[in-house]
């Protein structure tokens, strides 16, 4: 089995699960991302799982999320101080960020006296501010090396749901709290969290310029940050355009369009393994490359034939075949999340318009947006939602809109502040990231699905194009 | 296509192109045999011709008069006998001007037989950046094609597509788009 390089940082870390405190009806089987983590010896053997009568999810008012206070994590050891604050907080956000709970503000927590240890609990100091649970965490650090265990309590049961212990490196203390975040929408809510994800995105925020041009242009770059936009590192040195960068599906390369060979072709970046590959192999000029939902293929434009076009190709480069054929401008595939269909835009109707045609390019292109002057960038949702994202054009510049693909109706999530382009949907489809500039500069920002919940994500230089890492 | 359907009209067009033009290598034509008719007399058989000439090469411009010739390619582009072709709105098609001016082109081209050219297609920030990508490809093709047909040899010119990403003047406003909805013509060799 091939472990997800993205979460190498994680794997350094070692997962526990103390025996006995996670029981009883739902299975505690860790999430799929971080099951390659764990090693069948550390899960607890049958024999040790107790039959209990505690109810392990915790719940809240009728009609409410259950709500929950994160206060700051124990640090066992002086130098500890400064990773249980980072993990708190960072736990905090993530937790906050699927709006499965309602986080009480951490600034109401001042009149709740500190616990040291699970015994000390005020348990009626939290349920005064409201709350249904409460995250109690120690860490402990002994050189670069950091314990951090956490327990989830009933406050009303006052009994605790959920246990971990981890351990591992102190060089990124978030990796803790996203992991444990994951952990506890997946126990509480048998959700997929994002906390783990990453963004990849385009940027000329280095402000070097291209070389050998008389006009002043801006290099770009791939860049990749967390979900919540920490830890944005570069990616790509090719002092060139490098533009609409996509995570594979295992999260191990990126395949972007690149400019490196003057003419623009699509290259794989594995990104952990510091090596590249080249699948279109410079046939023509290629371009926005999007993997199918299990990765073995790709699909692309490129006007290799004269005329940009759509084409599909085993990841290898291998087997490319052509899946449209129209004089007008056919661009930016997406897949569904079945792999059978392919949405993408054309202009074959006057303006550009999203289509969806078969995977295998057999039958008409039906059109999907309907009523728009413009369309373009359409994201198939891999979650359970099928819906599909576009950039519509809705004044000078685009917002985002949405197609239920099975109700055929499009709502509206952006309104005009700025141009918003590109959207991205996160692994869950709960969420989305995509391109403004309603800050000034073109950024990535990410918003719920509903259009709340509205985060910037980039601030340096102009950045573009996102995609989200499943 | 017309030239198909009226083959002979199309050569005796060719050959007479050719010879008031007398700078390039016409195409070779080769017209279809017509169906024949059913019941009609057998019409007169088509006559097929290769019509060739001899390609003269102007020789180079005086050096006093032009210095085009001596500058260094960086110098050239940044003043360059190459016109830009501008274009209109989400379009591809090249209008009087935009023709005139590849005309002008293949005249420059033609003067400098070893020069090779890229043609950048490039657009205004008003599309998406995905579709600009397709866009500024078939504006960078139309000029190409336009080029090959004055008889500019296709292996001379190489297109690429920069969408939105390269505007030559960064306003928000009509007369910025314009100076970016265009090809822009390179000289990369010479």
């Amino acid at each position: 089995m091939t472990q997800t390089p993205m979460h190498v940082a994680v794997a350094a870390l070692t997962l526990v699960v103390a025996g006995g405190l996670v029981a009883g009806r739902q299975p505690v089987a860790a999430p799929p991302p971080a099951a390659a983590q764990v090693p069948a010896s550390q899960a607890p053997p049958a024999s040790q799982r107790q039959p209990s009568e505690v109810e392990l999810s915790i719940s809240g008012d009728p009609g409410t999320p259950p709500r929950f206070a994160v206060p700051e994590f124990v640090a066992l050891t002086p130098d500890a101080a400064e990773v249980a604050k980072v993990v708190s907080a960072v736990l905090w956000d993530d937790l906050n960020f699927e709006r499965e709970f309602y986080l009480i503000p951490r600034d109401t927590y001042t009149t709740v006296p500190q616990a040291r240890a699970p015994g000390q609990i005020p348990y009626n100091a939290w349920r005064e501010l409201g709350a249904d649970g409460v995250v109690f965490g120690t860490v402990s650090k002994t050189g670069n090396d950091v314990r951090v265990e956490v327990r989830l309590f009933n406050v009303r049961s006052r009994q605790s749901v959920f246990a971990r212990e981890y351990g591992g490196s102190a060089s990124n203390p978030r990796v803790y709290a996203h992991t444990i975040s994951d952990e506890i929408h997946q126990h509480q809510r048998a959700l997929r969290g994002v906390a783990r994800t990453k963004l990849t995105f385009s940027s000329d925020r280095n402000r070097e310029k291209v070389g050998g041009t008389v006009q002043d242009r801006d290099v770009k770059e791939v860049y990749i940050a967390d979900y919540d936009g920490a830890n944005q590192r570069r990616i790509t040195v090719n002092r060139t355009l490098n533009i609409t960068p996509v995570w594979s599906p295992d999260g191990r390369a990126i395949a972007y369009t690149s400019y490196r060979k003057g003419v623009p072709d699509i290259l794989v970046a594995y990104i952990y393994e510091g090596r590249s590959e080249n699948p279109t192999a410079g046939r023509g000029s290629n371009f926005l490359p999007a993997w199918s939902p299990d990765g073995k293929r790709m699909a692309f434009m490129s006007s290799r034939d004269g005329n940009p076009e759509i084409y599909v190709m085993n990841a290898d480069g291998s087997g490319v075949r052509r899946l449209t054929n129209h004089p007008a401008g056919d661009v930016t595939p997406t897949w569904s999340p079945s792999g059978t269909e392919i949405a993408f835009t054309s202009d074959r109707a006057g303006r550009a318009q999203v289509f969806v045609v078969s995977a295998d390019g057999l039958g008409t292109p039906r059109r999907i947006s309907i009523g728009e002057q413009y369309a373009d960038r359409a994201t198939w949702s891999s979650g359970p939602n099928n819906e599909i994202a576009f950039a519509a054009q809705t004044g000078p510049g685009y917002d985002i809109k949405i197609y239920d693909v099975s109700t055929g109706q499009t709502r509206q999530i952006t309104f005009g502040e700025g141009s918003n382009e590109s959207p991205a949907f996160s692994p869950s489809g709960r969420h989305l990231a995509f391109t403004s500039t309603r800050a000034g500069r073109a950024q990535i920002f990410t918003v719920a699905r509903d259009g709340r919940d509205v985060r910037q994500i980039t601030r340096d230089g102009n950045n573009f194009t996102p995609s989200w890492s499943q | 296509m017309r030239m198909k359907n009226r083959a002979l009209g199309a050569l005796a067009l060719v050959a007479l192109a050719a010879a008031a033009c007398g700078e390039k290598t016409p195409p070779v034509v080769e017209a279809p045999m017509p169906p024949p008719a059913m019941d009609e007399p057998a019409p007169a058989p088509v006559v097929r011709e290769r019509v060739e000439e001899p390609v003269p090469l102007p020789p180079p411009e005086p050096v006093a008069a032009d210095d085009v010739g001596s500058r260094s390619l960086d110098d050239l582009n940044r003043n360059s006998p190459l016109a830009p072709v501008y274009f209109e709105y989400d379009s591809t098609d090249l209008n009087a001007a935009a023709q005139l001016a590849v005309r002008g082109n293949a005249d420059v081209l033609r003067r400098y037989p070893t020069w090779t050219v890229t043609i950048e297609g490039h657009c205004d920030e008003r599309g998406t950046a995905e579709y600009n990508l397709a866009l500024g490809e078939r504006r960078a093709a139309a000029a190409r094609r336009y080029l090959e047909s004055l008889g500019v040899a296709p292996d001379r010119l190489r297109i690429v597509s920069y969408g939105k990403e390269f505007p030559f003047d960064p306003g928000h406003d009509e007369s910025a788009w314009q100076q970016n909805r265009r090809a822009h013509f390179v000289i990369t060799s010479r």
